[in-house]
């Protein structure tokens, strides 16, 4: 297979289109915009609709409208931007709706700042709009797993009908690397029987809704819609782990962040000390199990973000106290440096 | 026997959760026979609103999505890009349309988008429970106006048909009412003038109707159709707006 040199954002265009993907509605932000502007070009180009809305609010809702006719859809935009798209995800989700909704993740809260950040793990993960329900979120950390986690992302969406998020930061988005596009001549898109496409007078109407007056259907409907997500917990978790067999400190970190931790496993391997890595790539569902298994074996866990600690509670839930859970985050657009986090193993171990 | 009334095919056979007497139910059985009378059920896909007719869904005899508040627009503009041939409509309320989804309403009518939305003009948010609504008149009382609207206060009323039709992208906007069975007949045939245009490719239409909510109004059915004919109609005048056909004529 060929590789290509691209930009994250670019990445993420060119798989969704490879991806099937003939639908994008989007409101321009920094730091994604190389993502409607690839698909402002390719679109008109392959008979898709690329379509700039007048807002996130709107962008979300043609998406919906979009997904709940049949077809896949995308949005994608940054930290205020998904602020205001949540009120559509969770209609999304009360519609059992599947599309991907990209958030290239910038310093907040309000207008914040341009520079990479992880402080929307909260927003994406227990999720930023009302009500009981889930959002797959894959948070790549190279080009190339972007690529391959952008087919994931529609493929997951459209198995369980349910929105899924790319999660990724500015620098992922800016950074390039040779990239490789898997081949999908003879792929087919799923058969979407409930979508609405005109009845052709040949069925009954089909009717996309989250709106359950009676409490007891309502709350039927989500205990089945739970089973669902028990499933994906069960069987979609998505982790690299890397030094773990003789670890005494793991290190936990998603997206960019895990690059520079590891470099810093590195140093502080070739300094004697064993440090390992576990790095979500499903940040819902999350790696609970190998971290709660890592939990009982090794003398600390530290884990690292770009926020002020957001990901290092569900690593405390998972480490359930079998061993301490250390954090080190550098928040606002500042990124941390290899030699920092090595200076924090060294504090544990 | 000949029959002589029945029940339109686009109209699903459950009863309708409207008020006595409220005109939601006029103008869900005139949209239904228009889109008999065009034989497109089997293509079409309508977008309910969140307002007193969230339950169109279930009242349409077709393909169906329930919108958030005020975003039907954005919602049918991804039905009708994802399938250009499926002829999609909105149903909404004042405040859908004219207060929490104004901007959807204003971009989908500039953008020329290709749907038609029959817009609900009852001057009240109906559904919960009699609010001042964009449309409600000055000097009107409502359970949040309830001195009455005040300029000082609260502004002036909007009239959407008038300011969506200072935009290229519509090709046809009417305000109608659906006080008299005459313009109830005139509501008809602009609601079937808005689908034709869409199967004709022409582009964005809205229809107006000013409707009543006897229930919030505090009015019996035959007293609220006075209401409006009285104060509505005299600062919502019924009529043409918009129409890209009459234009290229003249
Ligand atoms: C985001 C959001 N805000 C507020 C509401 C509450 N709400 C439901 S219906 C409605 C007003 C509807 O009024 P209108 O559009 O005039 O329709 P009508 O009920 O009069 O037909 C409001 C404010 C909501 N459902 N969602
Ligand atoms: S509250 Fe008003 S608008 Fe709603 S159904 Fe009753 S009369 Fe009609």
């Amino acid at each position: 297979m060929d590789k290509v040199l691209m930009k994250g954002n670019e990445a993420i265009a060119e798989a969704a289109i490879r991806a099937g993907c003939r639908h994008f509605f989007g409101y321009p932000i920094t730091p994604q915009t190389e993502i409607s502007a690839y698909m402002a070009r390719r679109m008109p180009k392959i008979g898709g609709t690329f379509l700039q809305a007048e807002s996130e609010v709107a962008a979300i809702n043609m998406v919906y409208g979009a997904a709940g006719a049949g077809v896949r859809a995308m949005t994608s935009s940054s930290s205020p931007g998904i602020s205001l798209k949540s009120e559509g995800i969770s209609y999304i989700a009360g519609a059992d709706l599947p599309c991907v909704i990209v958030n290239i993740v910038r310093a907040g809260p309000g207008l914040g700042g341009i520079q990479p950040a992880q402080s929307d793990y909260f927003q994406a993960v227990k999720g930023g709009g009302h009500g009981d329900y889930r959002m797959i979120v894959v948070a790549p950390s190279s080009i190339q797993e972007i690529v391959d986690s952008t087919f994931l992302a529609f493929d997951l969406a459209d198995k369980y009908r349910m929105p899924v998020m790319l999660m990724g930061d500015g620098m992922l988005g800016q950074m390039m690397e040779p990239v490789a596009f898997p081949d999908t001549t003879g792929v087919k898109l799923p058969e979407k029987e409930w979508a609405t496409t005109g009845t052709k007078k040949m069925r009954k109407p089909n009717i996309i809704n989250s709106l359950y007056i009676q409490p007891d259907e309502l709350e039927a409907l989500i205990k089945n819609r739970w089973k669902k997500y028990i499933e994906i917990e069960q069987n979609e978790v998505r982790f690299e782990a890397e030094g773990t067999e003789d670890a005494e400190i793991i290190l936990v970190a998603y997206g960019a962040t895990a690059r520079i931790v590891k470099a810093a496993i590195k140093k502080a391997r070739e300094n004697g000390i064993k440090a390992g890595l576990i790095r979500p790539i499903t940040l819902w569902p999350f790696p609970s199990d190998v971290i709660s298994a890592a939990a009982k074996k090794v003398k600390a866990i530290l884990c690292v973000e770009m926020s002020m600690g957001q990901m290092v509670e569900d690593v405390r839930l998972s480490a359930a106290g079998a061993c301490p859970v250390h954090f080190y985050g550098r928040t606002g657009g500042v990124v941390p440096i290899p030699a920092d986090v090595y200076d924090e193993i060294r504090r544990y171990v | 026997m000949a029959i002589v009334f029945q029940k339109p095919k686009a109209l699903s056979d459950v009863p309708l959760h409207y008020c006595p007497g409220c005109t939601h139910g006029i103008v869900h059985r005139l949209v239904a026979e228009v889109i008999d009378e065009l034989g497109i059920e089997g293509s079409t896909i309508g977008v309910a609103p969140v307002g007193c007719a969230v339950f169109a869904y279930n009242y349409f005899n077709c393909d169906m999505q329930e919108a958030a508040h005020g975003r039907a627009p954005a919602v049918a503009t991804g039905i009708k890009r994802a399938n250009p041939e499926n002829i999609v409509f909105t149903y909404q309320g004042d405040g859908d349309l004219a207060a929490i989804g104004t901007a959807e309403t204003v971009h989908a009518a500039a953008r020329g988008e290709n749907i038609t939305i029959i817009f609900i003009n009852n001057a009240i948010y109906g559904m919960t429970g009699g609010q001042m609504a964009p449309t409600t008149l000055v000097g009107q009382v409502t359970q949040t106006s309830p001195y009455g609207r005040k300029v000082e206060a609260q502004g002036y009323p909007i009239r959407m048909s008038e300011m969506l039709s200072t935009l290229e992208g519509p090709s046809y906007i009417k305000r109608c009412s659906v006080d008299s069975i005459k313009n109830i007949n005139d509501t008809k045939r602009a609601i079937k003038k808005a689908f034709q245009n869409q199967i004709d490719k022409k582009g964005f239409s809205l229809v107006e109707v000013l409707s009543t909510c006897p229930t919030n109004w505090g009015l019996s059915p035959v007293e609220a159709l006075d209401w409006l004919r009285e104060n509505m109609i005299p600062h919502y005048p019924l009529g043409t707006y918009k129409d890209i056909d009459a234009e290229q004529k003249a």
